[in-house]
């Protein structure tokens, strides 16, 4: 077994190539980005041929891998939680047809919203769709888990997910790794129909869905990663998920916790373990990373129950990641802090680079919009979100991908004049095309600016699938060729930019401006 | 053995380098190492942190309790001052007083060090001259590595011998600049008592 220090992302990513698979798919988000970056740079992925290109989003990065899976094949797929929102009608409904190689959706979840628009809970997700769902607790049961995950995908034919957290992403630990499992070869399925989801075969998957769960719950109960822990205090028992462990075992500075604890990583819940708890303690604490998860189902809707306590009932905050300080505070331990944060401190926000082109973009909008006053700028996710921020103050929206251009359609619709869709190339190829053909459908009045960098460069520079591109997607889905402009985004074009927005913002009609200049920091990287 | 470390910085100071290091000698020397990293949005120039952990025994957490770290490391004087609930009551403050004043109200930069050398157990040095002096501004992390591995229960020539595999497809010259950057930092941190 050789041990290797690695990102919890890297060691889901070397424990799927350890799996056999053939592809990984994914689009950047952070946290989960490095799983496809360590596939993309490791070697014996490159040998053995496996697919590492991003995909143009979640949605087909998940319906490419099930693909994958229909040939008999093993596929990983990689997602921020938000990404799962994406892919959510290929997720779902590839646990009504089954798998056939193993297929495993890894979900980067973010509590805290280190670098996201919310901090959903994938959880919910899996629980939705009704199929398995692990969530290990150190980054070595991640690893070990994937190949469990891949096996159990395949025996029992179900899509698996595997739901880690910002800080199990990000953090380094040693990986004890084990043996490579060779490719399977292609096979087409025996059953073709199960792929047709017309309602009559639809109708047959999802009670074949549904007979599974009584053995996902088996699992669950005789899983390794589920365990029941005795302790002798049983005037509280605690239920410890995926990362939450940790922070419980910290709290007693490596003596066993003195409680009864009902370690959770493999899910559905263990319904026989989670009886013995209750049997033996007349209160138990849930503590789990991001919603509450387990406690909202322990209290149920009748709730709040006097035996359950959590997030919910205010021994655990509400909502932001676990840290081992509000885990130890929740047992009833007060943190000893150092000293006291100091009166110079000022906050220090992410800004954009010095030399960023979106800099010169934005001082080029902010002028050609100036006379219609603030308010007329809907923008979207990438580094270029950070124009929201002081000294330009430039956007006025940042919701989901893709929303820039259908909320400057939509506001156009009700009658605002100008409305502007500021988007990144990538972002734009992601989810802006469709929005931008129904703005073409109804010839909306509405300008959409592309800043195009040349990548994705928020998540760290990936290629981005608009390069090269734009004019001519922009022309295929039906912009008139005389409201296509480009213009490179320079401090010394500042004038002609402006004079070049102008025109366009008052046309009745649909515009696609190019704002064009490379990303400063992929530039230095390629020299 | 137990070294609990937090290193803070701004976003693109490569925090990451020293943490890197550090956790590669360790892993070397048999020992457990968790390092948790910041990734994404806040390295766009904003305040990053990273704690990392080095033990003979399991280490549970990836982040290190409030007043649980040995050392505080910073290679940004304000980052100093954002982290020091972080330091255990004998913590060691190790900081660089070489300001990246990238945001509008900058603090007086007097006063932050003033504030940093109130705390009993510091050494703050100018890191950029230090490495300047050793041969190049960019062997910055080296100097702070240097400083740092006074307080390590690490072998001084695993560290070395660290750096030298790290850079060794640089070239010699740069192999050499690094560890002379290391060497003035270390001869820096045993001004304070371990
Ligand atoms: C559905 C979804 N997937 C992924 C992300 C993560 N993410 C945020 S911005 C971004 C890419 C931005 O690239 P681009 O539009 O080219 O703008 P840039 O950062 O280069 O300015 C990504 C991948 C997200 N927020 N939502
Ligand atoms: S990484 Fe590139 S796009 Fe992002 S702020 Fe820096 S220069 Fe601008």
């Amino acid at each position: 077994m050789a041990q290797k220090l690695l990102l919890g992302d890297e060691a889901v990513a070397q424990a799927a190539l350890d799996a056999g698979i053939v592809g990984c798919y994914a689009y950047p988000g952070t946290p989960s980005t490095e799983i496809m970056e360590y596939i993309q740079g490791s070697a014996e992925a490159r040998e053995r041929r496996v697919h590492s290109q991003w995909s143009t989003n979640e949605k087909s990065a998940m319906e490419e891998a099930l693909g994958v899976s229909y040939c008999g094949r093993r596929a990983l797929v990689c997602m921020k939680h938000v990404g799962l929102n994406v892919a959510s009608d290929g997720f779902v409904n590839s646990a009504i047809t089954g798998t056939e190689g193993g297929l495993v959706v890894t979900v980067a979840d973010d509590p805290s919203m280190h670098s996201s628009q919310n901090e959903q809970d994938s959880r919910f997700y899996a629980q939705f769709a009704l199929v398995p769902c692990f969530e290990p607790s150190n980054q070595q049961e991640a690893y070990d888990m994937v190949g469990v995950a891949m096996d159990m995908s395949e025996e029992l034919k179900v899509p698996v997910m595997l739901r880690i957290v910002t800080r199990m992403a990000h953090s380094r630990a040693n990986i004890a790794t084990g043996a490579t499992r060779p490719a399977a070869p292609v096979r087409i399925p025996q059953d073709l129909s199960r792929f047709v989801l017309l309602p009559v075969n639809a109708r047959k998957g999802y009670a074949r869905l549904v007979e599974k769960q009584p053995e996902f719950l088996k699992r669950a109960e005789d899983s390794r990663f589920n365990r029941l822990i005795a302790g002798p205090d049983r005037s509280l028992g605690i239920i410890a998920a995926g990362i939450g462990f940790n922070y419980l075992m910290e709290t007693f500075g490596g003596e066993p916790c003195p409680h009864p604890v009902l370690k959770v990583s493999q899910y559905p819940l263990p319904r026989k373990q989670l009886l013995q708890l209750f049997d033996q303690c007349q209160k138990v604490l849930v503590i789990e990373d991001g919603a509450p998860f387990i406690e909202g189902m322990l209290h149920g809707p009748m709730g709040p129950s006097d035996r359950v306590l959590g997030r919910l009932t205010g021994q655990l905050p509400r909502m932001g990641e676990l840290t081992p300080d509000v885990v130890a505070k929740a047992l009833g331990k007060e943190a000893k802090a150092g000293p006291p944060a100091s009166s110079l401190l000022r906050p220090r926000p992410p800004r954009l680079c010095d030399g960023c082109p979106h800099a010169s973009s934005y001082e080029a909008i902010l002028e050609a919009v100036k006379d219609a006053g603030p308010g007329h700028v809907f923008s979207d996710i990438g580094c270029y979100t950070l124009g929201a921020l002081p000294p330009y103050n430039a956007i006025n929206s940042c919701v989901d991908m893709g929303a820039s251009i259908s909320m400057a359609k939509g506001a156009a619709d009700a009658g605002l004049r100008p409305a502007i869709a500021v988007i990144g190339d990538s972002t734009f190829t992601h989810s802006g095309m469709t929005p931008l053909l129904d703005a073409v459908l109804e010839n909306s009045p509405i300008t959409v600016i592309v800043l195009d960098n040349g990548t994705t460069g928020m998540t760290g520079g990936q290629v981005s699938a608009a390069t090269g591109r734009l004019e001519n997607i922009a022309a295929g889905l039906g912009v008139p060729k005389e409201h296509i402009r480009v213009f490179e985004a320079l401090p010394k074009n500042h004038a002609q930019n402006v004079q070049a927005l102008k025109e366009e913002i008052v046309h009745e009609g649909v515009s696609f401006v190019i704002a064009r200049r490379e990303c400063i920091q992929t530039a230095r990287k390629a020299k | 053995m137990k070294n609990d470390i937090v290193l803070a910085g701004v976003g693109g100071q490569g925090i990451l380098t020293i943490a890197a290091i550090v956790g590669r000698a360790a892993v070397g020397r048999g020992l457990n190492v968790k390092q948790s990293e910041v990734h994404g949005m806040a390295q766009r120039g904003g305040s990053v942190s990273s704690h990392l952990r080095l033990s003979s025994d399991t280490i549970w957490s990836d982040l290190i309790p409030l007043g649980g770290a040995d050392v505080l490391l910073s290679v940004e004087p304000l980052e100093a001052l954002r982290h020091m609930a972080q330091l255990a009551p004998n913590g060691v403050l190790l900081a660089t007083d070489v300001p990246i004043t990238n945001i509008g109200d900058y603090p007086d930069l007097e006063a932050i060090k003033a504030e940093i050398r109130r705390y009993p157990r510091q050494v703050l040095i100018n890191a950029d001259q230090m490495a300047k002096d050793a041969g190049s501004i960019r062997a910055m992390n080296m100097v702070m590595l240097g400083a740092l591995s006074c307080f390590l229960d690490l072998p001084v020539d695993t560290l070395t011998g660290t750096i030298q595999d790290v850079f060794a497809r640089k070239g010699d010259k740069v192999v050499e600049v690094n560890l002379k950057a290391f060497a003035a930092g270390r001869a820096a941190g045993q001004t304070v008592e371990r």
